[in-house]
Formats: C-alpha cells, structure tokens, sequence
C-alpha cells in the first residue's frame, strides 16, 4: 500500500496543514497538479495547493473551490525522500504548456519513482524551484534528529511526538515552545542572505553560527519548561502560592509565543490573506476558548501578533483575514456590534446564554434595587469591561435592560416597563419581577 | 406609598430609569405612555395649568432616589402631550407648556354645563368673573386658566351660544350668554 501512495497529509479543522515539529512554510502555489506514472492507481490530484516546507511537499486539495467534495485528500512527500530534481530544460516546447518540476523520490527502499509538478496557477515557478532545492539541500529534517538527542531532557513526553508523528501541529507545546521568534530571526537572516549574494560565504557562516546558538537556546527554553513543570507538579503544596502563580504565569507565557510557521506574504503570495485566515482560525481557538467564546479584535491582533513574533501583520491584513472566514468552512466568526466594535466569536456562541447571565445578575435583591454598571457585569461575567458593555447595550436593544444615566454613571436595570399596567397606574400584580421589584425598593427606604 | 402633597405616587416613580429617556423604540413608548398620563393626572389634581421647563416641577424630579429629568426628556414628554393635542407650546422656545387635562372642546362643554346648572342662560357675566365669582367656586372652573377659558369661550360663540364683547374697563371682557 505504501508503495502506491503518498503518505496522507494531516488537515486542521480550517484547512491549514498540519506542521511537524521545527517545520516552516517556505512556498505556497496554487492550481497544481500532482502526476505519476510510475504507480499504477495513483491518485488524481488535480488543481490543488502545493505548499513546500523546510521538511515536507505538500498537495492540498483546494477547497476553497465549488468541487471540493470530489477533490483527493491531502498528501505530503517528506522531502527525505527525494533522491533527484531534474532541472527543466528551457526549449521551445516548454514555452506552451505549464511549467512543470520533475523530481525523482524513493517511497521505500526498492522502488524509486519520477513524479511531475504541473503548475497551471500563475505563481513565480523559478522562484518556488530554487526554494525547492535549497530546502532539500539544507536537509532540515536531519537537524531535528540531531536536537532532540543532544536535548534530551524531554524523555517521554518530547520524544512520544516527535517528527512523523505531526499530531497537535503548530500547537504541539514542545514546538511552541522550541521555535518561538528564532524562527523568525532564521527567516530574516536567510533573506539578507538571499538578496546580498556579493557575501555569501560570509553569510553562511552567520547562519551556521546562528543556527547552533538557536539550537543552544531551544535546548534551554525546553529545559525551562521541564523544570517548571516537574517543579510545579512535584512540590506544589510546599512551595507558596506566589510562586506557584509565578511559574504558571512564567509557562503561559512560554506557551504563549510561538506559531512555528507564520504565514507571510513572501511564502503565500498571492494566497496570503486566504491562508493567514486558516491560520488565524486555529489560532483563536484557544484564546476563544479562555475569554468565554468572545474576544475583541484588538485583543487577537496583540495575541496573534505576539504568537508570530518578528513575522507581524497589520490591522488590515487581520481584518482581511477574518472577513474571508465568511468563505471558508471554519468554527469562528466575525461580528460587529452595532457600536462599532468587532469581536472574534464561536459559530456555536449564543447571546441567549449570555442574556440568561445577565438577566441572572440584575435580578438579585441588590442588583434589582441598584442596577450594575459595566464593570459590574465585566466581573461576574468574566470578561473584559469594553465587552460588558457590548452585552448590556445589546440586552437592553432587546427589551431585557434599561439604563438609568444619572451624576453615579451610566447603570442597567433590568426592563421594568412592560410589567407597568398603563389603564392602572398603582396596580402591582401579587407575582412577577415588578411585584418583587416594589417589595425590594420600600424595604430599603424602611431601613 | 410615596405622596406628592395628595397626590399619590406610583411606585415606578422611585424606579431610576424611569427619570432617564429610554432609547430602545418599546421601552422609550412605554416610558412616554407612563409619562403622559401621570403630568396629566398630577395637573388634574393640582389644578395646575401651566409647566415651566426651566422651572421647578415637582413631578420632574425624585429626592429619594436623587433623579431628575434632563431637559431633553422634559420636553421629549411635554412633545409627547402636544402632538395628541392635550397640551400646547406657549413660545417658540418650548419655554413653556399649557396642558390641557380637558381639551378644550371638553372645556366648552363644562361651562355650558356650568350655564345650565346655575340658570344663566340669557345672563351676562365677565370672564373674571366665571373664572374667580361665587357660582364657579367648587366646579372645575374656579381658577381656570385665563388662555384655556378664552379659547373655550370662542367654541361656544363660535356655535352661537355667547358674544364676548369689550367690557367697559380695559382689562375684562364680557360674556353674554345666549343658551
């Protein structure tokens, strides 16, 4: 079986691929096709998305397209594998059809197989070529191999996903934590490196250094992380509580930092605000999750750009992002309140569940007679207070609040007014939250 | 229950946001609705005819919950009152409000009425004196506001039922009653 096909490609729930541990994203190129004719039955992997890695070639079926329930599923070819890339022959043939990369690859031991790229999409094929081969050259899986016996601190945990594994992606704690912005720097090194190609030799030996000093800090930051956790799980109860927070703040923070690939403009292309928002999906999930369902999009532009580290985004590349959600089959959405503010919430996320808290909150004895201001709400609820106020205003929009403005602030009440009876003004019904309102009022004046 | 003089107050009137001007559609009709129908029913009984924005008015304001209109809401209800013809904008300036508990078409009615009763169908009579005499003392036109008597007094002649005509002092004028 494994002779026949690639190995399968593992997705997230928005389409982004799934990465190994240390990999990045080098190139991405759309309306590819993926042929060979060394197997018999393999696949037919038309116009999709061919993202190249530091370790792996990817092909995506491209969703995004109207005939997404026929496409193949997503594969990858450990660039390990490789045994060969055949240079294209510049003649005049090639000038009328579309570019095509041929490589030869070796999916086990006996067999070797030629495989072809065709690229129908209008991406930079020399580009993406000579990215090609550098990341076969660089051999970047080999380096991995290498870390994780020099480090070794890990033992199960760190060793259990390894490469190959892949489960987690870029969310894999260990990968989070062992790429952070080194990453980063790597890339940006690479690209001076690229453009100022008078100083190559020199360069290469910057990267070399910089590459065993990452390795250096990866090690300590993951020896880091054990320490903090062996230290918190073992001793907790003699430790104090300030250091215990300490450290839990200290980890959060660690885990915090860290998309191990960031997608960037220069590695997209033209696919860089479709995928950025794939990516920007799964990352939400987990902030999402933490601040209730709800989450300001200045809050997810700080988390978002922090996770990135050196690679940032603007505003309006994020708003992009979250507007092409509306396209894709992802678990969030955009919403803006009548305000003006825009928050990043779950599909599933319900106002009901949200006015049934509220509606808790101001019915109490003491809320019913004085209301809750914002921050009153910010706290119960457990949410930033801009938010609060979003959820009050559209609670009272609805008939279940109303405000009261006065020299004290701006406060809710809960909606009192349908329950007046206009033909009898003094009228209290024996039952109700009118009923219990009037009994709450005149005992305080009693007191 | 809280009182204003004798008037008796509802017990939304300790409710806060009742003293601030709702901007939700339902809410801010049921606010106003409430609104009008107490300033009628406190002026009613207080005989009061005449609301001053900038003055005080007891019903404006609330010291046991520390609330009170804005100026905005105050004219928001007293706009409220005129649009359904039961009060009217004295000035340009919405300085000042007349409100009319009866209309005046309801007024007209009281004092033929009032006419009637008191057998003064062919008499004559000062508009002073309908407004402050012996015969009006305990109806609903003792103290009637002098504007509101006058354009009641117009229906009528209007219908040929009185003539007001220039009294020999300046400032009163005469009712002859034809009924």
């Amino acid at each position: 079986m494994a002779t026949n096909s690639l190995p399968k490609a593992d997705l997230t729930s928005s389409g982004r691929p799934v990465f190994l541990q240390n990999e990045i994203e080098c190139s991405i190129l759309s309306s590819v096709d993926l042929e060979c004719d060394d197997i018999p039955n393999f696949p037919l992997l038309k116009s999709g998305l061919l993202v190249l890695t530091t370790h792996r070639l990817l092909w995506l079926p491209d969703n995004s397209s109207s005939s997404s329930s026929s496409s193949a599923a997503a594969v990858a070819l450990p660039l390990s594998f490789l045994t060969h890339i055949f240079s294209t022959k510049k003649s005049v043939k090639t000038l009328f059809h579309s570019p095509r990369v041929r490589f030869q690859a070796s999916l086990d031991s006996s067999k070797s197989v030629v495989m072809t790229v065709v690229m129908r999409g209008k991406g930079d094929t020399d580009a993406f070529l000579a990215k090609f081969w550098e990341n076969w050259r660089a051999r970047a899986w080999e380096n991995d191999v290498q870390t994780q016996t020099q480090a070794g601190v890990g033992s199960s945990s760190v060793s259990g996903s390894g490469p190959g594994s892949g489960s987690g992606g870029f969310y894999t704690r260990e990968g989070a934590v062992r790429m952070v912005g080194v990453s980063g720097i790597l890339r940006k090194e690479q690209e001076m490196w690229e453009s100022t190609d008078k100083s190559l030799q020199e360069a290469f030996q910057d990267l070399n250094a910089l590459m065993s000093k990452a390795k250096e800090m990866v090690i300590l930051a993951e020896k880091m992380r054990q320490k903090l956790l062996s230290g918190s799980n073992s001793k907790s109860s003699a430790t104090n509580d300030d250091e215990v927070g300490s450290k839990e703040e200290m980890q959060d923070w660690l885990l915090s930092v860290g998309i191990v690939s960031p997608v960037t403009k220069e590695s997209a292309g033209a696919l860089y605000h479709q995928q950025l928002s794939r990516q920007l999906a799964d990352y939400v999930r987990i902030p999402l999750e933490r601040a209730g369902g709800m989450i300001n999009l200045i809050d997810v532009y700080c988390l978002f750009n922090r996770a990135r580290g050196t690679e940032l985004i603007s505003p309006d590349d994020l708003l992009r992002a979250c507007s092409l959600w509306e396209k894709f089959d992802v678990p969030v959405m955009l919403r803006k309140f009548d305000s003006g503010v825009m928050v990043i919430q779950n599909k599933s996320h319900s106002d009901e569940e949200v006015f049934a808290r509220i509606k808790a909150l101001v019915t109490n004895p003491d809320t019913l007679r004085t209301g809750i201001s914002a921050s009153d709400a910010a706290m119960t609820l457990g949410i930033a207070p801009g938010m609060a106020k979003e959820h009050l205003l559209t609670a009272e929009s609805k008939g279940l609040l109303c405000r009261d403005i006065s020299p004290d602030g701006f406060r809710f009440y809960i909606n009192l007014f349908p329950e007046i009876n206009t033909d009898d003004v003094y009228l209290v019904k024996d039952y109700g939250i009118y009923n219990t309102w009037v009994r709450v009022a005149s005992a305080s004046r009693l007191e | 229950m809280q009182k204003l003089g004798d008037f008796k107050l509802p017990h939304f009137f300790n409710y806060p946001p009742y003293f601030t001007l709702q901007p939700v559609r339902d809410t801010r009709e049921k606010q106003v609705q409430l609104w009008k129908d107490l300033i009628l029913d406190y002026c009613r009984t207080q005989k009061i005819f005449v609301i001053g924005l900038e003055e005080d008015f007891a019903l404006f304001s609330n010291p046991v919950i520390e609330r009170s209109l804005s100026h905005e809401a105050r004219e928001a209800f007293l706009s409220a009152l005129v649009s359904e013809g039961r009060a009217e904008w004295l000035d340009k300036g919405h300085r000042k409000c007349l409100i009319l508990w009866h209309r005046v078409q309801d007024w007209a009615d009281i004092i033929f009425r009032f006419v009637k009763d008191n057998g003064l169908e062919d008499s004559v009579m000062t508009v002073e004196e309908i407004r402050s005499g012996i015969e009006s003392r305990g109806t609903e036109l003792h103290v009637i506001d002098r504007t509101i008597l006058m354009r009641a007094l117009r229906v009528l002649e209007q219908k040929g039922k009185l003539a007001i005509f220039k009294g020999t002092s300046a400032d009163d004028e005469g009712v002859k009653f034809s009924m």
